[in-house]
């Protein structure tokens, strides 16, 4: 009586045990980052975007950068330019979303224009830069289907692989391979490859700095084009969280108020 | 190099205020910023009379100081302008483009002072923007404006932001002298302005406008009640200047936008009434853009949109029954080159106005821009018909601080 009961509620946990598949598992190790970066509200920071070409002649490029989270949804940002100069105060203010489009609006401050823009443009350079639009925008985790690949050591830590494949449209990338510490599970590095199914981009997230307790940002994010020889590098700096900024510092007016 | 008189008060005005500013920048928060610019003007064919040269060099100076405290709740901007023009002493200008101090809060914000507002949609024409006058000797494009003193309240609601603004004084246009061109055969007195309202300048007008965000909606609706922007003329006696007479006017304006995918649709519209006549005007459009052509980085935008006026008088507005076919090339690069290229067409015959505009970023900063505009006008009932010879090709060079 006793072994049969046993073996009953055996058949019936095995499967549960058994079946945690690739997929399940990569949709976990990713659950389990994002809800680590739970909770964070606002951030302000600053951004030096460095443009290097394949002669090392570099250009730079300086942002300030202001998130609001929305849980179970995409956050809302705004991004000012400080330089170049010529398009200093032009300022994207962003309301993102998991697979409906993202709404966004832009200010030209020579002609106090305020200017809703689509957001199809996924896949184009951002600032002429190495990352697109869709490397830099919030990330949600409906956004890709994950799997996970296989466990590796990357600059002596032990990191998760998965491979993702974006679900929204107008993408550049058929999938990315993606590194995640098993410590903290903080992205370490992204492989992107494009349509033709050939390796794009490298993408490396280091110099990570936690902040209250809790929130880890990678100080310095490096993408190198492995086709055409060209680097981008971010230097971020002066992170601040629970600013105190609202909802309302994300409408469309505020954007003739940055500065 | 020429300045008027005008001209060079307004010279010594920026030099005092530029002045008084820079002893005050050494707390934090403060900056300085702007650009200038060396331009050199073709004129393809000759005057009319031939007196007038189709070289035309002129520089520019755009500086902007801007302060803020209150972590940053208040600021002031200050934004003198300043064009030297070898050719047109009238085109030697110098303006206040914004001298503005805001306060603002969770729910309301308050501006005081010179600013620049910019309503409405379309690309082809902008006939919701009526707060500022046009700077019409610095750019024939209408988008160049001259300061306007205001007291502008704005409230934020749910329901949208509603926008109240008092307006005490009137900027009259501007127009090319006689050494300019880009003008009618007779040249505007600007000194002998006539208005409809008794207290000229200082009628006090008054506009309001809700506008608001929803889902793919972006929308607006404004009334304006004040000095007519655009000046009616009439010969003196003499028959060797025109006279602009600015009457009073009630507007509404209407603006919508519609954004799904890389489809932005648009649509602007206007009833204004004055004492001389009422009338709609509309325009309406799109603009759709294939992004990332090729994965090149390059994207190629197609704009078309309709214009009509139903006053049909194209003596007064050529845009009566029109069709714009342009398009927006944006490299993405990193030098964020810029093409944008256009023709309206007028449906009833074959005037048409060709627009080039090219801009390009050499190091970081400075900046090359390209522009050109042809009229190809045969009507002599159009209003371009006076300008049918001042097709010109320019090029700036800027370098930003």
């Amino acid at each position: 009586m006793h072994s049969w009961i046993s073996l009953l509620i055996l058949l019936m946990v095995m499967p549960l045990v058994q079946a945690e598949t690739d997929t399940e598992k990569g949709l976990a190790i990713i659950t389990e980052a994002d809800k680590r970066d739970l909770g964070w509200q606002d951030s302000t920071a600053e951004m030096l975007m460095t443009l290097r070409n394949r002669q090392g002649k570099e250009s730079v490029r300086e942002i300030r950068v202001k998130n609001f989270e929305i849980v179970g949804d995409g956050d809302k940002g705004l991004t000012v330019f400080d330089k170049p100069r010529d398009v200093k105060g032009t300022a994207f203010l962003t309301y993102s979303h998991s697979l409906v489009p993202d709404e966004q609006w832009i200010f030209l401050p020579a002609l106090k224009r305020v200017k809703r823009i689509s957001s199809n443009n996924k896949s184009g350079p951002f600032m002429g830069s190495e990352f697109a639009y869709e490397d830099i925008s919030s990330f949600e985790v409906p956004k890709y289907s994950y799997l996970y690949v296989r466990d590796e050591a990357l600059a002596g830590q032990n990191c998760f692989v998965l491979e993702t494949r974006p679900l929204y449209k107008h993408s550049g990338y058929t999938k990315s391979y993606v590194w995640i510490d098993k410590l903290e599970y903080r992205i370490q590095k992204i492989d992107f490859y494009d349509r033709k199914d050939s390796l794009l981009k490298t993408q490396r997230l280091t110099d990570y700095k936690q902040y209250l307790g809790q929130y880890w940002r990678a100080l310095t994010i490096t993408m190198e084009n492995k086709q055409n020889g060209k680097s981008t590098t971010l230097k971020w700096s002066n992170y601040q969280f629970k600013t105190g900024l609202t909802d309302k510092d994300f409408q469309k007016n505020d954007l003739k108020r940055q500065r | 190099m020429i300045l008027n008189v005008k001209g060079r008060q307004g010279l010594l005005w920026c030099l005092a205020i530029m002045m008084s500013m820079a002893f005050n920048t050494s707390s934090y928060a403060s900056e300085w910023s702007g650009f200038s610019a060396v331009e050199y003007r073709y004129f393809l064919h000759p005057s009319s009379n031939n007196s007038i040269s189709q070289h035309n060099p002129s520089a520019v100076i755009s500086p902007e100081f801007y302060h803020q405290w209150d972590e940053g709740d208040q600021s002031i901007i200050i934004a003198p302008f300043l064009r030297v023009d070898s050719e047109d002493s009238s085109r030697s200008h110098a303006d206040l483009r914004e001298a503005m101090w805001l306060i603002a809060d969770d729910d309301w914000e308050l501006r005081l002072g010179v600013g620049k507002v910019y309503w409405g949609v379309t690309e082809s024409q902008h006939l919701v923007d009526v707060i500022n006058q046009t700077d019409w000797i610095e750019n024939p494009d209408n988008e160049e404006k001259l300061g306007q003193p205001m007291i502008n309240l704005s409230l934020f609601e749910q329901w949208g932001t509603l926008d109240l603004f008092v307006l005490p004084y009137f900027r009259e246009r501007n127009f090319p002298g006689q050494m300019g061109r880009l003008r009618s055969q007779l040249v505007v007195d600007t000194d002998n302005a006539t208005y409809k309202s008794a207290k000229e300048r200082q009628h006090i007008d008054l506009a309001i406008r809700w506008s608001h965000s929803t889902g793919d909606w972006d929308l607006g609706l404004s009334h304006f009640y004040g000095t007519n922007r655009e000046p009616l003329f009439t010969p003196n006696q003499q028959f060797t200047v025109l006279n602009p007479y600015y009457d009073l006017m009630n507007q509404t304006g209407l603006e919508v936008q519609r954004t799904t995918g890389a489809w932005l649709w648009k649509l602007e519209s206007i009833r204004r009434e004055t004492s001389v006549d009422t009338f709609t005007a509309v325009t309406g459009g799109f603009e759709y853009t294939y992004y990332n052509i090729f994965e090149s980085g390059l994207d190629v935008g197609l704009i078309s949109e309709y214009l009509f006026d139903d006053r049909n008088n194209e003596l007064i507005t050529p845009f009566e029954d029109d069709v714009l076919v342009g398009t927006r090339i944006t490299w993405n690069d990193e030098q964020s080159t810029e093409l944008l290229i256009g023709v309206i067409q007028d449906v009833d015959s074959n005037d048409a106005a060709w627009s080039i505009e090219a801009s390009r970023r050499i190091g970081n900063r400075w900046k090359l821009s390209v522009e050109g505009r042809l009229f190809k006008v045969d009507q002599i009932n159009n209003v371009f018909y006076q300008i049918r010879n001042d097709d010109y090709l320019q090029a700036e060079l800027a370098r930003y601080f």
